[in-house]
């Protein structure tokens, strides 16, 4: 708990200090959704329409852009290293590293999601939908691009292989929460999918931490 | 990489690893430290295998990385280290004093020297109660008064039955006349 | 608790079984594959609805079958890797990934040469193929993992996580992707489900998953050799080898 504390301290002051860390993953977000109806032309039924699997992808890649740099510093400036030496509980450094990275990723997306609901031209039980999915589905999305950063920590190209290796990953995700979303524009019941996603990222909780620890140690060793 | 590489060190012993460029000075550390596993042979702590001792427990590493964060202040790295290898709450402000860092305990360490960045990440071992430390180039970019301190550090360490091992290019053995060197030949 | 596989687990020892197995298997695999193929492409009767273009199922399905028992085959000795650190599985893991990768290429290929008489159109968001693609997807990953580091080692131990991720998602990925499907597209997809099959074509067709199989078994035998060798290059036992083999063609050419 010592440890989880402090790496959690750590995080928010590198935050704090590095702030293009968590606004550019924001701005990119933001920018992505609307090159959409520029590119496909702004006619709000189709844009309500493929609303949701537009949502779903901009989040999905603007978590991954900020997902590299989340063991990088701390694998070029040695920390991991006298972590892993010194045996401490790295568990607590992996969760407060993952709870920090949904904290400066994710909660801003949710945040500004009324935003994006006016932009796409979504109604009040779309947008409830659009955030409930992304408070169930972004942890996830947190989780896994954490696994993706600590198994390419130390390979040459990490960044665009990252998104290789994740982004099958999310398939899953992205179809369950997009199709809530989508259920939700038609004034169906989508607490189906949502329960799929809350098992999904119980799942994950469970075994996520344990394989990013496994692969921050053979990064190191 | 290595052949018949075979050492033992006692409590207040200090191992000095010395050996050309490229001769494996920071693997063989590193494997010491149980950061890396040899291909064949074993690292003892106590008779028993590190992995199923309490070595880590007992060892504090400082590799050729200094684990220093630039954005952070000097005072903010003692206190994730004070958290993170639970080492004695002391007073940061005295002991970066000790090393020559007062009035700079709070400015990123971006903007200090190397030579400052490194006492900064070397105040661990004025913190730290372990018994083994094992430090690749303590000195490097460290002026010749850090030297001074550094060394009594280390008198003072061993003197109350801790040990160390170390790789350097410093001779040390005018100041710790016990020392042992184990030089790496460099073959192929 | 397998104690008794240590010794087979020694790289000298498997690479000599490896080399003992491969012509065996290779010799089953291509008398397997050539009576299937003969068999089921030129013996078989027509089906009644497809006509002879539904013959593909021979290298569909085999391919296809394949492709997920290579990645089954690459997750468990991603397992052995990880849990009881035997370097050996390690290699195996990069020795299986692009034959798997092939299979699964050949599957999709085929697929959608088949997709095109039947469907009208080369590719379908159908839940298999689709489920195929992602497959192949993560395939590239581990390959593409596994060689993006430095340190070998690394790379062979970051894939062998990275088998086993997949394999815990494939499942969820697959379940996810027919209930996807369903959802969006019922109806011009059931032409797809098979109309329970004739002995006259199951028998072929048996054979040749067999043949593919065993193919996939020798492949994997020989690739699994050259990495032993690349990994081991430095040891007595390969230089050994190496010398007694060189001196063996010099006395043949002498």
């Amino acid at each position: 708990m010592v440890m989880f504390k402090a790496a959690f301290v750590r995080e928010w002051r590198l935050l704090a200090r590095q702030k293009a860390d968590w606004l550019n993953p924001l701005m990119f977000f933001l920018i992505v959704l609307t090159l959409f109806p520029l590119g496909i032309g702004a006619k709000p039924n189709l844009l309500a329409e493929i609303a949701p699997g537009i949502i779903w992808i901009a989040a999905l890649l603007s978590v991954l852009l900020g997902a590299e740099r989340l063991f990088k510093d701390d694998f070029r400036q040695g920390v991991l290293e006298q972590l892993v030496a010194a045996d401490e509980p790295m568990l607590f450094y992996v969760l407060a590293k993952i709870i920090s990275s949904w904290c400066s990723t994710a909660l801003p997306l949710l945040l500004i999601s009324p935003l994006i609901a006016l932009l796409l031209g979504l109604d009040a039980t779309a947008w409830l939908a659009v955030l409930l999915t992304l408070l169930l589905g972004t942890p996830l999305l947190n989780l896994l691009a954490a696994l993706g950063a600590a198994l390419t920590l130390s390979a040459d190209k990490g960044g665009i292989l990252l998104a290789l290796l994740i982004l099958p990953l999310y398939i899953p995700l992205l179809i369950f929460a997009s199709a809530a979303v989508d259920n939700a524009s038609l004034g169906l019941d989508y607490s189906g999918q949502l329960a799929v996603l809350s098992a999904m990222l119980c799942l994950a909780l469970a075994l996520v931490p344990l394989a990013v620890l496994k692969a921050l140690k053979l990064n190191v060793g | 990489m290595f052949e018949a590489v075979n050492l033992q060190l006692a409590a207040g012993q200090l191992l000095q690893i010395g050996g050309k460029n490229g001769a494996g000075k920071s693997s063989l550390l590193r494997i010491l430290a149980g950061l890396a596993r040899p291909d064949e042979g074993a690292v003892l702590w106590q008779h028993q295998p590190i992995d199923d001792s309490d070595f880590p427990q007992n060892l504090c590493f400082i590799g050729h990385l200094s684990g220093v964060q630039p954005q952070l202040t000097a005072l903010e790295h003692l206190e994730f280290w004070q958290a993170a290898f639970g080492l004695q709450p002391a007073d940061g402000y005295r002991v970066l004093a000790t090393l020559g860092l007062a009035g700079l305990e709070d400015i990123p360490c971006q903007l200090l020297s190397a030579g400052q960045q490194r006492r900064v990440s070397l105040a661990r071992l004025w913190l730290t109660q372990r018994l083994l430390w094992i430090l690749d180039e303590p000195f490097t970019a460290l002026d010749q008064s850090a030297i001074v301190l550094l060394q009594q550090k280390f008198t003072e360490h061993l003197s109350r039955g801790g040990a160390i091992i170390l790789t350097t290019h410093q001779p040390l053995t005018q100041h710790f006349p016990e020392a042992q060197l184990l030089e790496l030949a460099y073959r192929w | 608790m397998f104690k008794w596989l240590d010794p087979y687990a020694k790289p000298e020892t498997l690479y000599r079984l490896c080399g003992l197995w491969f012509p065996w298997l290779m010799t089953a695999a291509f008398i397997s594959l050539l009576i299937g193929m003969v068999w089921g492409l030129a013996f078989t009767p027509a089906d009644y609805q497809q006509g002879d273009s539904y013959r593909i199922i021979h290298i569909h399905v085999p391919a296809a079958i394949w492709s997920m028992g290579a990645y089954s085959s690459m997750a468990i000795a991603a397992l052995i890797a990880l849990v009881w650190q035997v370097k050996a599985a390690q290699w195996a893991i990069g020795a299986i990934a692009p034959i798997g990768a092939v299979f699964t290429v050949i599957a999709l290929f085929t697929g959608a040469a088949w997709g095109k008489p039947m469907w009208g159109t080369w590719w379908v968001w159908d839940a298999r193929l689709t489920s195929e693609l992602i497959l192949l997807f993560l395939y590239l990953g581990v390959i593409a993992l596994s060689g993006a580091f430095a340190d070998r080692q690394t790379g062979a131990k970051a894939s062998a996580l990275l088998a086993l991720v997949g394999v815990v998602n494939l499942p969820i990925i697959h379940f996810s992707v027919e209930w996807w499907n369903t959802l969006h597209q019922g109806a011009t997809i059931t032409k797809f489900a098979k109309p329970s099959i004739d002995a006259s074509m199951l028998w072929p067709l048996l054979i040749s998953i067999l043949a593919f199989g065993l193919w996939l078994a020798a492949l994997t035998c020989l690739r699994l050799k050259t990495a032993i060798l690349q990994n081991e290059q430095h040891r007595p036992w390969v230089r050994q080898l190496v010398s007694s083999s060189l001196k063996s063609s010099v006395i043949k050419e002498g």
